[in-house]
């Protein structure tokens, strides 16, 4: 394992973030999945509708940017999921996370990565 | 000679034959009508002043309603994205230009129902405005960037304005636009969200030319005053407003409610205010804080803040009614559900509704004796009066939005 990692940088990264997921996966498994259903759709929604206020329902971006996956490809969804914790300070990119838990925050990125709120 | 009987029997029939006659007359008279090229000298028999138009914003569709009866007319359908559309009027009142979030921009007849006209014009746009003169449409671009002109009856492009400026570090760029209104003198007005400038293009001189104002730090929309005079654009990067005094333009942008928010937590903004619908109650004028859950009240004299109105959220549309007796505010998400109204005399929140689930527009009938209020996630449009401040009506809509009545046709600024 030492030698992939001081051979190969992308292996040892890509190791560390396998290893990493399987550590955290479980735990997170409660958190990053949203309650219900029904929460997921309210999720989208909101995606679509209220983040689609600035970013377009399509996501193909308004005054803020565009974020189909094909304009997220540098950002890992930890990335994602940070910003829209965070909001991006200066911009007009609120915080999410007075409104959204950590595990409704990481579903909403997984979608934007892949794709999955919007027609291709 | 004929007797009594017979006579009776002829005026039957020459009196049946008359009506065969004028049926026969009538049929082709109308097969002339729908015959291709028939020119159609008058206009149907039907008037608009009493339409409008609910985007329904998921589904690329506009209901056109009637005030007065509180009825769907019908659905005209095919418009594209409408997450963000707004409508301005043809000065006849019969057509509708609807603005597309897709570059969209489409020509909708009031009395058919059907679609006009229609182009896309860019890949993403805001809104747009009708000229003074009603023979330009002008749509505000987010990309690219800048100003396009159309001729009002075929939607032939007629000028193109690239929101052209220079970054600090002096690479060249091209920014999004917002805040288009018209303005007297067959003019346009819009701001540069990303250079912070506003520019007039004046139309009147056949050939477009663009006089350029440097103003505040992110202007996110603007309006201008019924009478024409103001134009005001808000600030989201600092605290206050860039004004433009078209009376008195050499004096360039002034900034007004500077620092309104100072010594208070900036809070999250989840949804951009809107400036439309100034709300004007005699010398004193309405208009949301940004980051702060406030409505401002400035004093159009010297344009210093009076007082702050706390809110239940952060407003977006602040609203008069047409006799600025009340001021009605919707807000941002989450706190969208509500709409507060306010007693423009006493300045204090006279009544919270609930009109449903997120609230996104308000339009008032021409002399405002009700008003129309949107809920999206309600799917619905609920009517109130502005006099009971109760519900009249209730009407089914896909995800409604923008509401958008053909009284703006006549309006400065809508």
């Amino acid at each position: 394992m030492k030698a992939v990692c001081s051979g190969d940088k992308a292996g040892c990264r890509w190791l560390a973030g396998a290893l990493l997921c399987l550590l955290v996966v479980p735990v997170m498994a409660d958190s990053a999945a949203p309650a219900s259903p029904q929460r997921q759709s309210e999720l989208a929604n909101l995606v679509l509708q209220d983040c689609g206020s600035c970013h377009g329902m399509t996501l193909r971006g308004g005054l803020g940017p565009a974020l189909r996956p094909e304009n997220l490809n540098l950002l890992p969804v930890e990335a994602i999921a940070a910003i829209v914790a965070e909001g991006v300070p200066g911009t007009a990119m609120p915080p999410w996370k007075p409104l959204l838990s950590a595990g409704e925050i990481q579903w909403i990125s997984r979608q934007l990565k892949a794709g999955a709120l919007v027609a291709p | 000679m004929l007797n009594h009987e017979d006579k009776r029997l002829m005026n039957l029939k020459l009196s049946l034959s008359c009506k065969w006659l004028s049926l026969l007359c009538l049929l082709v008279f109308l097969q002339g009508c729908l015959s291709a090229g028939a020119i159609r000298s008058w206009p149907q028999p039907a008037g608009t002043g009493d339409l409008g138009l609910i985007v329904e914003r998921a589904s690329g569709t506009v209901l056109v309603i009637n005030t007065s009866q509180h009825q769907v007319l019908g659905r005209v359908e095919g418009l594209g994205d409408l997450s963000h559309a707004s409508v301005v009027y043809s000065r006849d009142g019969r057509y509708g230009y609807v603005f597309g979030r897709d570059g969209g921009l489409t020509k909708v007849d009031l009395l058919t129902g059907t679609i006009a006209a229609r182009v896309i014009q860019s890949g993403n746009s805001i809104g747009g405005a009708i000229s003074q003169d009603g023979r330009y449409v002008a749509v505000s671009n987010y990309q690219p960037g800048g100003v396009k002109v159309f001729a009002s009856d075929t939607l032939e492009q007629v000028a193109d304005i690239p929101a052209s400026y220079r970054r600090e570090d002096g690479t060249d760029a091209v920014s999004k636009t917002v805040g288009l209104v018209d303005a007297p003198d067959n003019r346009f007005l819009f701001s540069l969200f990303d250079a912070g400038e506003i520019w007039m293009l004046d139309m009147a001189e056949g050939k477009p030319s663009v006089t350029r104002f440097d103003a505040g730090k992110a202007p996110y929309d603007a309006l201008i005053t019924p009478d024409g005079r103001y134009y005001i654009a808000g600030l989201f990067g600092e605290d206050g407003l860039s004004m433009l005094d078209l009376w008195y333009p050499e004096l360039g942008v002034t900034e007004i409610l500077p620092g309104y928010g100072r010594g208070d937590q900036r809070l999250p903004v989840y949804k951009m205010p809107h400036l439309e619908g100034w709300a004007i109650a005699g010398d004193t004028a309405f208009v949301p804080a940004v980051g702060h859950h406030q409505v401002l009240v400035a004093d159009m004299a010297d344009w210093s803040l009076i007082e702050r109105i706390p809110v239940q959220g952060q407003p977006v549309f602040v609203m008069a009614s047409p006799d600025n007796r009340q001021v009605w505010v919707s807000f941002a998400h989450p706190d969208n559900d509500v709409v507060q109204v306010i007693d423009t005399r006493t300045r204090k929140i006279i009544r919270t509704l609930e009109p449903g689930k997120a609230v996104l527009h308000m339009e008032f009938t021409p002399r405002g004796e009700e008003v129309w209020v949107s809920a999206r996630d309600s799917n619905r449009v609920t009517v109130y009066s502005t006099r009971t401040l109760e519900p009249v009506a209730e009407l089914e809509a896909h995800s409604p939005s923008g509401i958008f009545f053909t009284s703006r046709a006549h309006q400065l600024g809508l």
